[in-house]
């Protein structure tokens, strides 16, 4: 029970996204997910351990640590990738009421083909292009909320080999040194740039979306 | 063995349940469970090494650590799964001796097994009241054990053999706190998810 789950479950929505949902999906399974699992972790793996400090007062490197790394990049990077793949479970849910509720009718005496029922296209229209629409809203507005948070934290999105550190029980102000700084700057620009790249297809997908709804109107109305 | 087994339990019981009980099943999964999983177990792994006391008294970090987490938050959190997780095993023992009872007597006895009607709705109803009744049990439990959803940075302790009073620190007390926050939020999330699930079968 691990990514791999959630990739399941949110393989499943690829039946129901546009070419561009696709691509999105691809990138984030395998330039976001996959770049985590077998990189990211076993670069920040050890970094409480090897977090050292210039003193040898017990307690000051766990209270330094905790003054400069009040939650781990790691740690943020994976609710960042559960909080922006589960609003495609949205139109997974909307996709499953509609197939209900014809079921429903079907078994209530319409005259439904069952082969069509089954077999059926789900084409994004009406109330789902909404939901679709709302689910893409989302993941931009989460996307941009955890830059914004990683931002905030960590002044920036560059990690120093150096932090002066004047927390109680140091002594005065003491250096301590983070490990790995610069194979970790280059993790957090990367995740930064692959976050970027999804928020300009998440964007691409929307305009797409409001075009062919405003393109199907005049030709409705002709 | 592992969480896997939760997993295809959770599955098999998304067969069974009410729209609001599978927003309940998703809410599980990826925010308690793959959370767990993938972040919160993490922070947790190296707690008791990372725990140090400002004393050279051998034996004192032990008998500290010991006094202030009689059980760890993440063992805490793993348990509130599992027990949270099987009241819903009721609803699928049901229905299968539902099935079997038609097999047994060759005839169609139920509309359809899995639907929720008759008894299934009261072992449902059941399942329901145990479900928000392990989530309670476990937060107040959380409450009492670590004085509100906090945790120190520092503790000071001056239990045998630690000479007086030392002062003890916590490693990533503010990540931990964090975590227990969001742990806290999403359980208080599934008892308002379960009760409305409860409300909306009984107001059916």
């Amino acid at each position: 029970m691990d990514w791999g789950t959630l990739q399941t479950v949110v393989g499943g929505v690829n039946k129901y996204s546009t070419s561009i949902g696709k691509v999105w999906l691809t990138v984030l399974f395998i330039f976001r997910v996959m770049i985590l699992v077998v990189a990211a972790e076993r670069v920040w793996g050890d970094e409480q351990q090897d977090f050292v400090c210039n003193t040898l007062q017990p307690g000051c490197r766990n209270v330094c640590y905790d003054h400069f790394f009040p939650i781990s990049h790691i740690r943020l990077w994976a609710l960042q990738l559960i909080f922006v793949s589960t609003p495609a479970l949205l139109v997974a849910m909307h996709v499953a009421y509609r197939r209900h509720e014809r079921k429903r009718r079907f078994r209530n005496g319409e005259k439904i083909d069952i082969e069509e029922l089954n077999n059926e296209k789900i084409h994004i229209r009406g109330p789902l292009w909404w939901t679709y629409s709302s689910s893409i809203f989302f993941r931009i507005v989460f996307e941009a909320v955890f830059m914004y948070v990683f931002y905030y934290l960590y002044d920036g999105y560059q990690m120093p080999r150096l932090m002066k550190c004047d927390a109680w029980p140091c002594p005065n102000t003491v250096d301590c040194f983070v490990s790995r700084p610069t194979e970790k700057t280059m993790f957090t620009i990367f995740m930064l740039a692959v976050s970027g790249i999804c928020m300009m297809l998440n964007l691409a997908e929307l305009c797409y979306l409001v075009i062919k709804i405003c393109m199907r109107q005049p030709r409705k109305t002709t | 063995m592992s969480w896997g087994f939760l997993r295809d339990l959770l599955s098999g019981v998304n067969k069974y349940s009410t729209a609001i009980g599978r927003i309940w099943v998703a809410v599980v999964f990826l925010f308690r469970l793959l959370v767990y999983i993938v972040a919160a177990e993490n922070i947790w792994k190296y707690e008791h090494d990372e725990f140090e006391c400002n004393a050279k008294q051998p034996g004192c970090e032990n008998v500290c650590f010991d006094h202030f987490f009689p059980i760890s938050h993440i063992r805490l959190w793993a348990l509130q799964l599992i027990v949270v997780s099987t009241p819903s095993l009721l609803v699928v023992f049901h229905v299968a001796y539902r099935e079997n009872r038609e097999k047994h007597h060759n005839q169609k006895l139920y509309k359809s097994p899995g639907k929720i009607d008759g008894g299934l709705l009261c072992t449902y109803l059941i399942s329901l009241t145990l479900k928000t009744g392990f989530e309670v049990v476990f937060l107040v439990l959380f409450y009492k054990l670590y004085n509100g959803f906090e945790v120190p940075p520092l503790v000071k302790c001056d239990v045998r053999p630690c000479p007086n009073t030392v002062d003890c620190y916590i490693s990533k007390p503010t990540e931990k706190m964090i975590f227990l926050r969001f742990l806290v939020a999403t359980s208080c999330l599934c008892i308002v998810l379960n009760l409305s699930e409860l409300s909306y079968l009984l107001f059916k």
